[in-house]
C-alpha cells in the first residue's frame, strides 16, 4: 500500500473507531440510571458492543499507522482535536429520548455502512464489519422501536422526542460530507460511496419518523460540519478529560 | 387442622431435600420470608450498579472498560432475574421496588460506601463479589426451586467477577508505587465492610433459626463469615497485600483463620440508613425512577394502541 493510502486508511479507522468509542462512553454513563431496568441491561449491551467495536477499529487503525500505537494509546493519549467522531454521538446524553434520537440516526446509518463495509477489498477491515453488522442489527432494532414508542406513545412522549430530533438534526448533515480520505479509499474499494449510504439513511429515518407520527426536520437550518478533520463541540474535550484522566495521571502504569 | 397436617407434609418433604415450587403449598412465613431474601437480594443487585458504575467513564484501558461494563451489566441481569423469582411467590416487580425506593426494604450494606479509586473497582469484585459467592453457593442449595436456581446461574458469573477484580488487584499490587498504595488503601477500607455481608452474628440474628429449620439457608452467618475469611486470607498473601486486622491469626487446633471485633454498631447504623452513601444511592435510584416514568407511560401508550389496533 503507497504512503497516501496507507494515510487515508488509518484517518478513515480512526473515524470508525472513535464515533464507536465516543457513543459508547455516553451510553454506559446511563447505566444505573436507565428509565427501566430492561433498558439499563440494554443500554449498556449496546454501549459494550460500541466499545468493542471501537476496539477493533482502532487496534487495525494502530497497525496501518505502524509506528507500535495500540487502541488504548489511540483511545487515551489523543487530543480533541484529534478525535475524528462524528458530532452527533458526543452530544450529551439529555433524557431518554434525546439519547434515543441520537442513537437511532446514527445506527441507521452506522447499519448500512457495515453492511457495505463487509465487502471492503482490506480484508481485516471487512472482518471487523462483518462481525459489527451484526450487532448493529439489532441497537438498530432496539433504537428503531423506542422511536416509534416515543413518537407514538405520550403527547409528552411525542414533544419530547420531536425536540431531541429537531436539536440533533443540525450534527446529520456531515455525516455525509465525504472527502479527500473517502474519496481515495473509495476508488480502491476499501471505503464506501456515503452518497448511496446518505440515500438509504433519508430513506429510513423519514419512514421511521413518519410512522411515529413525527415531523422531519427542516433541512433548511445551519448545519454543523468539520468533526471528520477534528473539529468537534465543546462536549468532547470533558469528555475525553474523564475518560483519559487515570492514563494521563499515570502514563508509566499497567493496568 | 389440615394445615396441621400440611406443615408436616411440608417440612418432611424438605428433609427429604426435595424442592419447593411456585404452585407447591408452603407456610405463609415461609413464603414471605422468601419474598423478603429475595427482594432484598434483587435490590442489592441493583444498587451495586451505582458504587461500580462510578467507575466506567474513567476506566484505565478499554479492556478493562469492557470488563467493568459487562459486569455491571450482569448485576442488572441478576436484579431482573430475582424479581422474577420474586414474582413467583406472588408479588408483583412494581411493588417491591416501590418498597426499595419509597419504603423500608433494604438492600446490602456494602454498598453505601463510597469508591474512590480505580482500586475499589478490583477489590470490590475480589472481596465483595466473593463474599457474594460464599453466601450465594449456600443459596444455591435452598430448598424453594426458584430461588436455588436463580443462584446457581448468579454464581457463575459472579466467579467471573471475582477473577477479574483480583487480576485487577494483582496487577496494581505489581504495579508502580502509587498503584500499590492505592490498592492497600481500596484493602484497607473494603475488608471490614465486606465481613458484614454476611448479616449480623448469630446470636442476633432473629431469623435464622427458622430459615434453617426450612433449608432457605443452611449455614449460619457466622459460619460463611469464618469460610470467607479463610478462602480470602491467602488469596491477600499471594498478591502482597495486607488485610487490615492485627488480630488475624491461624488457629491450628480449628483450623481457622481468627479474626478481629467487627464494628456492629456501624453495620446496625448503615443498615438503617445511616452511613456514608445511603442518601446518594437512593437518591440516584428515584431520580431514574421517576425520570424514567413518562419512558415507562410512553411504552405503555403504545402498547395499548397497537392492542386496540
Ligand atoms: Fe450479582
Ligand atoms: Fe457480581
Amino acid at each position: 500500500m503507497d504512503d497516501d493510502s496507507r494515510h487515508a486508511l488509518f484517518e478513515y479507522l480512526l473515524r470508525l473507531g472513535d464515533d464507536r468509542l465516543v457513543l459508547g462512553h455516553r451510553l454506559s454513563e446511563w447505566c444505573g440510571h436507565g428509565p427501566i431496568l430492561e433498558e439499563d441491561i440494554a443500554l449498556t449491551n449496546i454501549a459494550l458492543d460500541c466499545i468493542g467495536q471501537a476496539n477493533n477499529f482502532l487496534q487495525l487503525a494502530g497497525s496501518v499507522e505502524n509506528k507500535g500505537r495500540t487502541a488504548d494509546d489511540l483511545a487515551y493519549f489523543r487530543e480533541a482535536i484529534e478525535f475524528k467522531n462524528l458530532m452527533l454521538v458526543e452530544q450529551p446524553n439529555g433524557d431518554f429520548a434525546y439519547t434515543i434520537a441520537r442513537q437511532f440516526l446514527f445506527d441507521v446509518f452506522s447499519f448500512h455502512l457495515l453492511e457495505e463495509l463487509q465487502h471492503s477489498s482490506h480484508q481485516e477491515l471487512a472482518g471487523i464489519a462483518a462481525k459489527a453488522v451484526k450487532e448493529d442489527r439489532y441497537h438498530l432494532r432496539h433504537s428503531r422501536e423506542w422511536v416509534l414508542r416515543l413518537g407514538d406513545g405520550t403527547d409528552e412522549s411525542h414533544q419530547r422526542i420531536q425536540s431531541a430530533f429537531n436539536d440533533l438534526w443540525m450534527y446529520t448533515g456531515e455525516i455525509f460530507q465525504a472527502d479527500k480520505v473517502d474519496d481515495l479509499l473509495f476508488e480502491k474499494g476499501i471505503s464506501v460511496d456515503l452518497k448511496s449510504i446518505e440515500s438509504k439513511w433519508s430513506e429510513n429515518v423519514s419512514e421511521a419518523l413518519t410512522e411515529a407520527t413525527l415531523a422531519v426536520p427542516d433541512a433548511e437550518q445551519y448545519m454543523a460540519s468539520g468533526s471528520r478533520q477534528g473539529i468537534h463541540t465543546e462536549y468532547l474535550g470533558h469528555m475525553l478529560t474523564e475518560m483519559q484522566i487515570l492514563t494521563r495521571s499515570f502514563p508509566e502504569a499497567k493496568w | 387442622m389440615e394445615d396441621e397436617s400440611k406443615l408436616r407434609a411440608f417440612e418432611a418433604r424438605i428433609e427429604a431435600g426435595e424442592k419447593i415450587e411456585p404452585k407447591d403449598w408452603m407456610p405463609e412465613r415461609y413464603r414471605k420470608q422468601l419474598i423478603r431474601m429475595i427482594s432484598q437480594h434483587a435490590h442489592s443487585e441493583i444498587v451495586g450498579m451505582l458504587p461500580e458504575g462510578n467507575w466506567i467513564t474513567r476506566a484505565p484501558s478499554l479492556r478493562r472498560k469492557m470488563g467493568l461494563l459487562a459486569k455491571v451489566q450482569d448485576e442488572a441481569g441478576h436484579g431482573l432475574y430475582l424479581y422474577c423469582s420474586a414474582e413467583t411467590l406472588g408479588v408483583d416487580r412494581s411493588e417491591v421496588v416501590d418498597q426499595l425506593l419509597y419504603g423500608t426494604a433494604k438492600y446490602s450494606s456494602i454498598f453505601n460506601y463510597p469508591t474512590l479509586t480505580w482500586a475499589d473497582i478490583g477489590t470490590i469484585g475480589w472481596l465483595v463479589d466473593g463474599a457474594a459467592i460464599v453466601n450465594q453457593t449456600m443459596l444455591a442449595k435452598c430448598s424453594y426451586g426458584p430461588y436455588s436456581r436463580a443462584n446457581i446461574r448468579i454464581c457463575k458469573e459472579e466467579n467471573f467477577h471475582k477473577k477479574q477484580g483480583y487480576e485487577i488487584v494483582a496487577t496494581m499490587a505489581k504495579g508502580t508505587p502509587e498503584q500499590k498504595r492505592m490498592v492497600q488503601d481500596a484493602v484497607n477500607r473494603w475488608w471490614w465492610p465486606s465481613l458484614t455481608m454476611f448479616g449480623p452474628p448469630d446470636k442476633d440474628s432473629p431469623n435464622s433459626a427458622e430459615l434453617m429449620k426450612w433449608q432457605v439457608k443452611l449455614q449460619s452467618n457466622d459460619e460463611l463469615r469464618q469460610r470467607f475469611v479463610n478462602l480470602t486470607v491467602p488469596q491477600a498473601s499471594v498478591v502482597g497485600v495486607a488485610l487490615p486486622d492485627p488480630d488475624l491469626k491461624y488457629n491450628s487446633k480449628t483450623g481457622n483463620w481468627d479474626f478481629g471485633a467487627l464494628n456492629w454498631d456501624e453495620f446496625f447504623a448503615v443498615i438503617k440508613g445511616n452511613g456514608p452513601c445511603n442518601r446518594q444511592r437512593m437518591r440516584a435510584r428515584r431520580i431514574a425512577h421517576e425520570n424514567g416514568k413518562w419512558v415507562r407511560d410512553a411504552a405503555g401508550a403504545y402498547a395499548a394502541k397497537k392492542r386496540a389496533a
